[in-house]
């Protein structure tokens, strides 16, 4: 059977080999539709890592909470457009849920930052030193401030690479300088490490952090005192996200005394919703991906089929000779089937190369990153080989159904 | 000598539109090993349908085949290719080569549904070409070789498996005289090396190399005389 098999692909080689133009118009439909997949798929994949690793830089098992999103006869306000949570909130969400790792607190504000002879419009964030934790800010230098400058409202402040890049010279040394903001003079004692942009398209560096007390006392000039543009918590487990979500809304919703048929007066997200939307979109792109590659997969593989009932026809005779030499059905079905499927496989190959080389110009030309993984090329590899299978079937079947007698006479 | 071929009262029918037509009508014939027998016959005499069956190509619709002592009227498709492969050699009037396939590979074709090791099928294929005086012609397409060549292929074909039988259908029909008459005396010469011949002709000079001629008609044997006593050396 092995030289059996080994013979019949190199007869499959050189009936190909003979008849090229045919042969490569066959595989056409199977390798456009292979290289699209592969280019495709190689596209979506990139963009989706990219989108995943901003997903990352929120933080770990994060879960963030915006005051309002009240609706009033239907009519939602913005995020953040009411002041419903406070410090307090936050402090006794910590305490009420023991699933919640660390809950922390923010309140931002667009102003003016300067240093020396330059000056910056950027925001600034009143934050809790656990934000910090919760977000996954690490330094570049320097280092996070402490529960004591929080209590004293301390004037130092924590900057992101956007700020260092537009305050500072190069080479001028951040950490301990002092910037005005709002011409109050801040000390700066860390820089973050960057973390680029953020999966809406934001740019994460551009902040400043100064401990909250100091932004409600010394900066904001806040009306309501303690209350917090949103506050943000984690769990130590992923799987532990939703039930915390019904925890902290149950517990808000007894803080606000709000009635049962009454809507929340915030909004709770956790980072895997985030995600959630960007899956939404790479879904559909997969879905998309899959009707094109089934549609040309389809197209090639009638061509093969197509092209397959004409060698039979055309092979009769010979069909004939091979039966009256020995070839049991079982062989011609056989040899049908291998020259479709050494056909659907070369025009997968080729396909796959295509795929990869549209992919890598795709990253060359557009700068979009592209990630071919072997998966795809195992998968469309299999894939050209069941189309060949599937369509070889009827004529090889066709083939082998011959009367040899019938065959021999054929002219 | 024991009979390699018993056909006992075998009918064929065809179903022709709505007529029935019986090429073979309750023919009985048997052939002892070694025999070279000439099947003689106007056209619609039967002797196509007769070599089909012979050839395990066909089936009768009635009666009874045995071939070297068993019933092969009786087996199913992938059992009559084997005893095809293993028991019967054929050679076609218009040689029936496969096309742009070089002689050799045309020769070992029987070895390769047997699922033999490659390097043994390319040595039996060489001995054989070599048998029919084709050495060093081994990678010539059949378009590349003369009539009397390609019919020399299609005879290293059949005999590359060791036949008890070689049916000959017109082996010469598209050959001249000259390649007629080697072509004659190369399967007058595996007669005499043990292998039963079977030659369907209607040129009486071919069937002259035999020594038994079977004339049909009708589907019926009209006559079957030995025109030589014995297996032997003849002089044309």
């Amino acid at each position: 059977m092995p030289a059996f098999v080994w013979m019949t692909v190199l007869t499959a080689l050189r009936i190909l080999s003979r008849n090229r133009l045919r042969a490569g118009l066959t595989m056409l439909g199977i390798v456009i539709g292979v290289g699209a997949v592969i280019a495709m798929v190689g596209i979506g994949e990139g963009a989706k890592r990219a989108v995943q690793a901003q997903i990352a830089t929120i933080g770990t098992n994060v879960i963030i909470i915006w005051p309002g999103a009240t609706t009033v006869s239907g009519v939602r306000g913005s995020q953040g457009g009411a002041v419903t949570l406070t410090v307090a909130d936050a402090l006794d969400l910590k305490k009420k849920i023991p699933l919640l790792a660390e809950t922390g607190w923010a309140k931002r504000d667009v102003m003016q930052i300067v240093n020396g002879n330059r000056n910056w419009n950027g925001p600034i964030s009143g934050i809790s030193p656990s934000y910090l934790t919760i977000r996954d800010w690490s330094f570049s230098s320097g280092g996070p401030f402490t529960q004591a400058d929080l209590d004293s409202a301390a004037r130092v402040a924590l900057i992101g690479q956007t700020i260092v890049d537009n305050l500072f010279d190069d080479g001028e040394e951040p950490v301990d300088a002092v910037i005005r903001i709002k011409n109050v003079p801040f000390r700066v004692v860390g820089v973050l490490a960057p973390k680029g942009q953020s999966a809406q398209g934001s740019d994460q560096d551009d902040v400043i952090f100064i401990p909250f007390s100091t932004a409600e006392r010394k900066v904001f000039g806040t009306a309501f005192l303690g209350s917090v543009g949103a506050m943000f918590a984690s769990t130590d487990r992923a799987e532990d996200l939703p039930e915390a979500v019904e925890h902290i809304r149950e517990v808000l919703r007894a803080r606000h005394r709000l009635q049962n048929e009454q809507n929340d007066d915030f909004t709770v997200k956790t980072q895997v919703d985030i995600g959630k939307v960007q899956e939404g979109t790479s879904q559909t792109l997969t879905m998309m991906l899959f009707s094109i590659a089934s549609v040309s997969l389809l197209v090639g593989g009638i061509g093969i089929m197509n092209i397959l009932l004409v060698s039979v026809t055309e092979r009769t005779r010979e069909i004939g000779v091979r039966m009256a030499v020995g070839a049991k059905r079982g062989h011609v079905l056989m040899q049908f089937l291998i020259e479709a499927m050494t056909l659907s496989l070369l025009g997968g190959l080729l396909g796959i190369v295509l795929g990869v080389i549209g992919a890598k110009l795709t990253t060359v030309i557009a700068g979009w990153p592209t990630v071919i993984s072997p998966e795809v090329i195992l998968v469309a590899f299999v894939f050209s080989l069941a189309v060949g299978l599937f369509f070889g079937l009827y004529p090889a079947n066709k083939a082998s159904r011959l009367n040899p007698i019938e065959a021999l006479r054929y002219e | 000598m024991s009979g390699l071929i018993q056909c006992d009262r075998i009918w064929k029918r065809y179903r022709v539109g709505d007529v029935d037509v019986n090429a073979l009508r309750g023919l009985s014939l048997t052939i002892d090993k070694g025999e070279f027998v000439a099947v003689m016959g106007a056209s619609g005499s039967g002797k196509s349908t007769l070599l089909n069956i012979l050839g395990c190509l066909d089936y009768p619709t009635e009666g009874g085949y045995r071939l070297d002592g068993v019933d092969v009227s009786k087996l199913r498709f992938d059992q009559l290719a084997e005893v095809r492969n293993r028991q019967i050699g054929f050679v076609f009037q218009n040689f029936n080569l496969i096309p742009r396939t070089d002689a050799l590979e045309n020769a070992q074709l029987p070895l390769f549904y047997r699922g033999m090791p490659l390097g043994e099928q390319r040595a039996k294929a060489l001995a054989a070409l070599k048998r029919v005086g084709l050495g060093g012609r081994e990678h010539h397409f059949p378009t590349q070789l003369s009539g009397g060549q390609q019919q020399r292929v299609a005879i290293a074909r059949a005999l590359i498996t060791s036949p008890s039988l070689l049916l000959a259908d017109e082996p010469t029909g598209n050959l001249d005289t000259e390649s007629s008459r080697e072509i004659m005396s190369m399967l007058e010469g595996l007669n005499r090396d043990g292998i039963t011949v079977i030659l369907v002709t209607h040129e009486a000079d071919i069937a002259a190399y035999a020594h038994r001629e079977i004339l049909l008609k009708d589907g019926q044997v009209l006559s079957d005389r030995t025109t030589r006593p014995a297996p032997g050396t003849v002089e044309v």
